[in-house]
């Protein structure tokens, strides 16, 4: 399997060098929203959802079935959020020009890429997994370790990291602007430019566009949300049950209507052999009380985005639930003391409820707005994220 | 004004109610209770004089003992009284509905039991709003005996709780309920537990052999009254916890409770935040805001009568930059305190050696930081730093009646004028487009074809026929009500863009 699959990426390889071909601007941007938004007089898109019926406490965007959705990134144009969706699928945003961003969140793997730890510049390994991007736009901060706070912040990351996409900002802008199909596109998108070069925050600006643009809210658990009970079967009822119930506490932290509270927390996943421990927030918020802390997951589209945790140490989703259901601090290294979270404990699951659960986790996959990969990039490049799909 | 008399006309309500339902029991063995005429949270019915609210015609529905309450519930439409008969049901209950009246009968002292056996995860769980929840006995539950996820307007009363695990009954996420009347023993955590509510009166309640009494957390407007707190390890507790996803826990006011003998040895599951709460402290204040304590007796809590204390109180717990860590504004007005701080924790063993008190026990500590708090006669108690604490002003909370809303929180349910566009772009734009092919056709196309028939599209949309060989199947809708089809038909005829 593995020769083949890298036989296949090495011929994309090739197939990608030869056929470089430079597009002249023939692309024209989108005039409509992406679905999931409603155009505004004044050009903006705007999500609607059927959980805007609903308040929720505090405007926290915390509850329950019926549950609001916390404060949102909206109100881009339609043709940011296009532009932004050129630019995340075009590799001539890395260093070398052979990653994009959906080389690691590619829409035909929820957004993540099937790897415990994502492969970086030149086969780099990474020390995290991809997380999903469905639903970014609702996220208050970014990275597993909470260190960005918005979008615009966290891109930077990826972008410029030399392990990753390992492009520096000047290249990034003069590529860019070297590539006129782009510079033409930039002033569709940004109609009020007063000179013809592109600007880095244009850039981060698309990007964040389309990703506030990736939004799942229709699973077969939404609609029993919304009061069609019949889209759950017997066996997910008794899962969601189980889930929200307070001996598994799962709903605690993966609160709906997103399924994360966005809180930190500590449970003591463990790590991948080869790895030191992570320690996770500790950096981020110089606290040794959140060493081992994690950003809580979204579990929209969960079952699309094995390998699981931050490790990218379960394979599966029954591993997971296995691991909530085998004693606190099970997996700590022995060194190590961490504050683990108050909810982690010791629930004695039966392996019915176990199975029970991971067929609830199952009803919340929707991707009925996954956005349509350009078929040509204004650069010219081929987008190289199909590699994965072909192995 | 309209509290008090709303207060009042709780209180009379449940006295007639209770005695007539007595009197029917003792006269005609027979007789089963009537159902209850009035209901506090009826949101559509008119306000009479008193300002009650009358119950609109219930549906009622019977469950016998061999028959399953969930049934009941799952056939239930909402306003249904739901009306369990003496029996020990083996269920766990979940109302994902909205107005579920979920009522024991009791008769001859027998009540309706549900039994968890040590198996069942928890007893009942509802996400639905105007929920009343009276009248069970809960025992053997693993998890929670009743819990809320996001249901503003309930009411939870006359339970019997008895060794259901983890919490007792415990609210999460709701506005405006009333918390009365339950006998609660043997939770391993807080008998009763309002984690980020708003809105909250818990009063008149018996609460013991519990790891903590009663605890507001991370919630505002509570008013906990009248309980008889005793034998727990901690009584009443008003917390911030950190890392929850609602971050203040401000204006409570704890008042005319007994809080008594709370010296029960600590048996929180290793792990949970009140595992690390001393024994024998009667009220715990810790970075909760505007806490009033008022007209309490609390005696013979051996750790200590008061402790406030700021977030450093709990070891092992990762901390939160956005919840702030100081109890301030805390007013502490007249309260009975006898008896108390007999036999304190070593920190507090030392801190009076430090503050040199010589007294026997102590009435009231303060540790960490915090502003702007009061005490009304700091001469009465032993205390250990109150310092800063300035003489009380205050009158008194007498003006507070309730904390419950006049008029229930609106049903989440409000913007319906808006469904038809929120069902269109939420859904429906998944495949259609204004004027752009993309999975179904364009709208542009549709509203040719229907135009002024939006009951043509309701009912095509319920059952789709595959019409046009160049385009897949359109998936039916038919888990959208009839009244929503009609709703984003009409939605989908009126726009132009
Ligand atoms: C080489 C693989 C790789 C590439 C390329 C990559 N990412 Fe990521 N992405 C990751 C990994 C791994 C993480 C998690 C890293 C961490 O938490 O430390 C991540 C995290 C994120 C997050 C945070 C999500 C959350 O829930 O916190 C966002 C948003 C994101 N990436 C967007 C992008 C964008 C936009 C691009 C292109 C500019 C991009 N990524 C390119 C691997 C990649
Ligand atoms: C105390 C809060 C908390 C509770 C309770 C909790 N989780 Fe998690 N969950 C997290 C955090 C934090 C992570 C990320 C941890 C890491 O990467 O090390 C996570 C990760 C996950 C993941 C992997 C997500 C991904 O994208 O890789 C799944 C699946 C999951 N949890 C399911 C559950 C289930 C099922 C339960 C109940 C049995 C549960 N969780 C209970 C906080 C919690
Ligand atoms: C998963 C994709 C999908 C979704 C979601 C969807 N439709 Fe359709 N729709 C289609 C397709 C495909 C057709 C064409 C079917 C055919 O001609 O056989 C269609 C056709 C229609 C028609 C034309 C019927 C006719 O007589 O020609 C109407 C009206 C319609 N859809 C309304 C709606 C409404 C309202 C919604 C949202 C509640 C909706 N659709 C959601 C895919 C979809």
């Amino acid at each position: 399997m593995k020769n083949y699959s890298s036989l296949i990426f090495f011929l994309a390889i090739v197939f990608l060098t030869a056929c470089k071909k430079e597009n002249t601007g023939t692309i024209k941007l989108a005039q409509h929203c992406p679905p999931g938004f409603e155009l505004t007089a004044d050009n903006k898109c705007l999500c609607r959802s059927l959980y805007h019926q609903y308040n929720s406490l505090n405007n926290a965007g915390v509850g329950g079935l019926q549950t609001g959705l916390p404060p949102m990134r909206d109100g881009f144009s339609p043709q940011q959020i296009d532009l932004g969706r050129y630019l995340f699928f075009d590799p001539v945003l890395s260093g070398n020009q052979k990653l994009s961003c959906a080389s690691c969140h590619n829409p035909a793997l929820g957004f993540s890429d099937g790897q415990a730890r994502s492969t970086g510049f030149n086969g780099q390994l990474l020390n995290r997994a991809a997380p999903t991007l469905w639903n970014v736009a609702f996220l208050k901060s970014f990275f597993w370790d909470a260190r960005a706070s918005t979008l615009e912040e966290q891109m930077q990351g990826p972008l410029y990291a030399e392990n990753e996409m390992n492009n520096t900002q000047e290249k990034l802008l003069s590529s860019l602007n070297a590539i006129l199909g782009y510079r033409e596109l930039f002033s569709q998108a940004f109609p009020k430019k007063n000179n013809n070069q592109i600007q880095i925050n244009e850039v981060y600006t698309a990007l964040a566009a389309f990703e506030s643009s990736l939004i799942s809210l229709n699973s077969r658990y939404d609609l029993y949300a919304h009061g069609y009970h019949e889209a759950l079967k017997k066996n997910e009822i008794e899962g969601m049950n189980v889930f929200r119930s307070f001996v598994a506490r799962c709903a605690e932290c993966h609160t709906p209507p997103l399924f994360t509270n966005q809180q930190i927390a500590v449970l003591g996943t463990p790590e991948q052999e080869d790895l030191p421990f992570d320690a996770g927030a500790e950096k981020t918020f110089n606290d040794p009380s959140m060493r081992g802390g994690f950003k809580v997951p979204t579990l929209r589209n969960i079952a699309q985005t094995a390998p699981y945790m931050h490790s990218g140490k379960f394979a599966s989703l029954q591993d997971v639930v296995t691991f909530y259901n085998s004693g606190r601090g099970h997996a700590v290294p022995e060194n190590e003391k961490l504050s683990l979270h108050w909810h982690i404990w010791e629930p004695n699951l039966t392996q019915y409820e176990i199975e029970r659960v991971v067929d609830f986790l199952n009803t919340l996959t929707d991707e009925s707005f996954k956005p349509a990969a350009p078929q040509e990039l204004p650069s010219g490049l081929q987008p190289v994220h199909l590699k994965k799909i072909i192995s | 004004m309209k509290t008090i008399f709303k207060f009042l006309g709780m209180l009379i309500a449940a006295a007639i109610l209770f005695g007539a339902g007595y009197l029917v029991s003792k006269k005609q063995k027979s007789n089963v209770p009537p159902p209850p005429t009035v209901n506090y949270f009826s949101g559509a019915g008119t306000k009479n004089a008193s300002g009650l609210q009358q119950t609109e015609e219930r549906n009622v529905v019977e469950v016998k003992q061999g028959q399953s309450i969930q049934e009941a519930v799952n056939n239930a439409k909402s306003g249904d009284l739901i009306r369990v008969y003496p029996g020990t049901y083996k269920e766990t209950i979940y109302i994902d509905k909205d107005n579920i009246y979920l009522q024991g009968v009791v008769l001859e002292g027998e009540w309706p039991i549900l039994e968890g056996e040590k198996k069942r995860n928890d007893a009942i769980l509802y996400s639905g709003n105007n929920m009343v929840i009276e009248n069970f006995k809960i025992m053997n539950y693993k998890g929670n005996g009743i819990m809320g996820q996001a249901g503003n307007n309930f009411i939870i009363r006359n339970n019997y709780i008895i060794d259901t695990g983890v919490y007792g009954i415990f609210p999460e996420f709701g506005t405006n309920g009333l918390i009365s009347h339950n006998i609660l023993s043997g939770i391993e955590d807080a008998a009763i537990y309002v984690g980020m509510c708003d809105n909250i009166d818990v009063l008149y309640n018996e609460v013991f052999k519990s790891v903590a009494g009663i605890e507001i957390e991370n919630s505002r407007h509570a008013l906990v009254e009248g309980n008889y707190v005793h034998d727990n390890t901690g009584g009443i507790l008003a917390f911030i916890t950190p890392g929850l996803p609602i971050k203040t826990c401000f204006d409570v006011i704890i008042r005319n409770n007994f809080i008594i003998n709370n010296n029960l040895e600590n048996f929180g599951e290793p792990g949970s935040i009140v595992a690390s709460l001393p024994r024998g402290t009667g009220i715990i204040i810790m970075a909760a805001d505007e806490v009033t304590i008022e007209n309490n007796i609390i005696t013979g809590n051996e750790n200590a009568g008061i402790v406030m204390t700021d977030l450093n109180f709990i070891a092992h717990i990762t901390k939160d930059p956005e919840s702030e860590p100081n109890p301030d504004r805390i007013v502490i007005l007249d309260n009975i305190m006898s008896n108390n701080g007999s036999n304190p924790i070593d920190e507090l063993k030392a801190a009076r050696i430090a503050y040199m008190v010589t007294a026997k026990g102590i009435d009231i500590v303060a540790v960490g930081g915090g502003t702007g708090s009061c005490i009304r006669d700091k001469s009465k108690y032993v205390t250990i730093g109150l310092d800063n604490y300035s003489q009380c002003q205050s009158p008194g909370t007498a003006n507070v009646l309730s904390y419950m809303l006049e008029k229930p929180a609106p049903p989440r349910d409000t913007k319906t004028e808006d469904r038809g566009r929120l069902i269109y772009y939420g859904i429906c734009s998944g495949c259609h487009s204004y004027n752009l092919r993309m999975i179904g056709p364009p709208t542009m196309t549709i509203q040719a074809l229907y135009k002024d028939n939006p009951q043509g599209i309701a009912d095509y949309i319920a059952k789709p026929v595959h019409k046009r060989t160049d385009f897949p199947e359109m998936p039916p809708q038919d888990y959208l009500s009839e009244e929503k089809r009609l709703e984003v038909a009409k939605y989908m005829l009126s726009i132009d863009k």
